[in-house]
């Protein structure tokens, strides 16, 4: 668990960090449009030029985006020689043998696989390594708000998520100290085939979730008691605020985004 | 003197069970003055604090606070008067980080982002957590986070203050910190204190002292009466003193000390004396 970067939030002062997590969360999407809009080399070069820029921006070693893609790397692997293998027919053929077939445009095609996942990947963990939780939580949930007007219940959800990551760290302290009692007690975990493992967690998930429930009962009646009564109708006291930097990041993505509708293969 | 909080008659039952947590309770809270309620664990106390928060519909009697009586229409009138804190500082930390934790109380009363921002600010630097405003709750001591919860109420002024067993699970030190803060709140705000205890020092901090058992009101007396009881704090499901225990504990292995009160460092002086002269 504990080289998995993905996830993890890094905290830093950089241009990236400071961004408001509304315009990052957009980004993020936006993004992943433009690597599907590049299809061929000045293309995705602009695309690798645009992600390096931003690592740099946000200070953050390249080393960490590096270690984000290792638990993934079996994925793409297959992904790549999946497309590698089963392309079809197209421009010179290099190697034939019954329903395999090596081609040109299958080797090209799954570079550019192999390139996409990289850029996503980098991208979605750069959000998440300059981005606290909480505020992606609240970027969320201020960009589904327009959701009321189909009575989706925001504000509850966004209460519901930010309690959820807020007792994030106190279920994990928890689970560790049960995890402890019980190998006081003689469990094993992670130890023997998986059935066997799997066995093993009933000990630490019985008590983890009576002490959940427990604790959901509590913060309950601790939170009537400071007065809550329902989330439509509360004030707000963190709030997002649109900067100039803002705008000027998406100016500077819309005009990646021209440039890779110029130079793409239509 | 007038009276901030009126219970009569109060009984309560959880679900089917045939013996009531709260059986005919009545009393009074003085304006101003600090309560400590102490009794056994299951005696009916946690259920008293909740009651008179509206927390639990209560089957027979009457509470009321500030001359409102507490009733479904008026719970969350009633609930602007009273700032309640618990046992369990993880489990009562709502917000992300402190100040949002903080804020909290005031967001679900619709006051202004303007107006929060001064109170939250001026709460947190009552409690003397300033320099943590920004923190989360996994990277605060238990005694930091009831500071938080006791700033959640600052915020929000109310004019009673409870404490549900709020210093049990913090270590000695959190405890008395927390113990000289709650003094320290109660001068500046005025507060009326209610506090639901096990703790011998916390109860001592009391004007009066009620004891309850089997939820039964069994005792009403100042805490000089109380403490004049001796071993017999005890039945009363008060915590003896660290001191008082080890003398109960030397005395039965035939050690004599010293009968008259002491401190934690005159006990640990004696203590030495003694075991060098052996």
């Amino acid at each position: 668990m504990s080289n998995f970067i993905f996830g993890r939030y890094l905290p830093l002062n950089s241009v990236v960090h400071r961004l408001d997590p509304r315009a990052k969360l957009m980004l993020s999407f936006f993004y992943i449009v433009l690597v599907f809009m590049a299809n061929n080399l000045v293309t995705y070069g602009i695309l690798i030029v645009f992600t390096l820029a931003a690592i740099f921006a946000s200070k953050i070693s390249l080393g960490f985006f590096l270690k984000g893609i290792r638990p993934l790397l079996w994925l793409i692997v297959f992904t790549v020689v999946l497309q590698l293998l089963f392309s079809p027919a197209g421009g010179h053929v290099y190697f034939h043998w019954a329903f395999i077939n090596i081609t040109q445009y299958g080797v090209v095609n799954s570079g550019y696989i192999f390139i996409r996942f990289l850029l996503i990947i980098m991208m979605s963990t750069l959000l998440t390594l300059s981005t606290q939780p909480l505020d992606i939580a609240t970027g969320l949930s201020s960009l589904m708000k327009p959701l009321r007007w189909v009575h989706v219940p925001v504000d509850t959800l966004a209460m519901m998520l930010s309690i959820a990551l807020r007792f994030v760290p106190t279920l994990m302290d928890e689970a560790t100290k049960i995890m402890n009692a019980q190998r006081a007690r003689g469990v094993d975990f992670g130890e023997g085939g998986l059935f066997k493992q799997a066995k093993s967690l009933i000990p630490l998930m019985v008590p983890l979730f009576m002490s959940a429930f427990n604790r959901a009962e509590d913060l309950s009646t601790a939170m009537e008691a400071r007065g809550y009564q329902d989330s439509e109708h509360r004030s707000q006291y963190r709030i997002l605020t649109w900067q100039k930097r803002d705008t000027v990041t998406w100016i500077i993505f819309i005009i990646g985004f021209a440039a890779i509708l110029a130079f793409r293969r239509w | 003197m007038e009276n901030i909080i009126e219970v009569k008659h109060l009984s309560y039952r959880y679900g089917k069970e045939q013996r009531p947590a709260l059986n005919d309770v009545s009393f009074d809270v003085h304006r101003g003055e600090w309560l400590a309620i102490v009794g056994h664990n299951g005696s009916g106390k946690s259920t008293l604090a909740k009651s008179l928060d509206g927390l639990l519909p209560f089957t027979e009697g009457t509470v009321t606070v500030d001359g409102l009586e507490l009733s479904p229409a008026t719970v969350w009138q009633v609930r602007e008067k009273i700032g309640m804190i618990f046992q369990n500082p993880d489990n009562q930390f709502v917000g992300a980080t402190v100040e949002d934790d903080v804020a909290f109380g005031l967001e679900n009363r619709q006051v202004t982002r303007e107006d929060m921002i001064p109170r939250v600010k001026a709460a947190i630097e009552e409690v003397g957590m300033h320099d943590f405003a920004q923190r989360e709750p996994s990277s605060l001591s238990g005694g930091q986070k009831q500071r938080v919860a006791l700033a959640g109420i600052v915020a929000i002024t109310p004019s009673i203050l409870i404490l549900d067993e709020a210093t049990s699970m913090l270590d000695p030190l959190g405890r008395h910190d927390m113990l000289e803060l709650v003094s320290k709140l109660r001068r500046d705000q005025k507060l009326t204190v209610i506090s639901i205890t096990h703790d011998i020092d916390e109860a001592a901090n009391a004007d009066r002292i009620l004891v309850i058992d089997d939820g039964q009101l069994v005792q009403e007396a100042s805490p000089a009466e109380i403490f004049a009881l001796g071993e017999k704090l005890v039945d009363l499901g008060l915590d003896l003193p660290f001191t008082a225990k080890l003398k109960a504990a030397l005395k039965k292995r035939g050690i004599e000390p010293p009968t008259n009160y002491q401190t934690m460092a005159e006990m640990e002086e004696w203590l030495w004396q003694s075991l060098s002269n052996t």
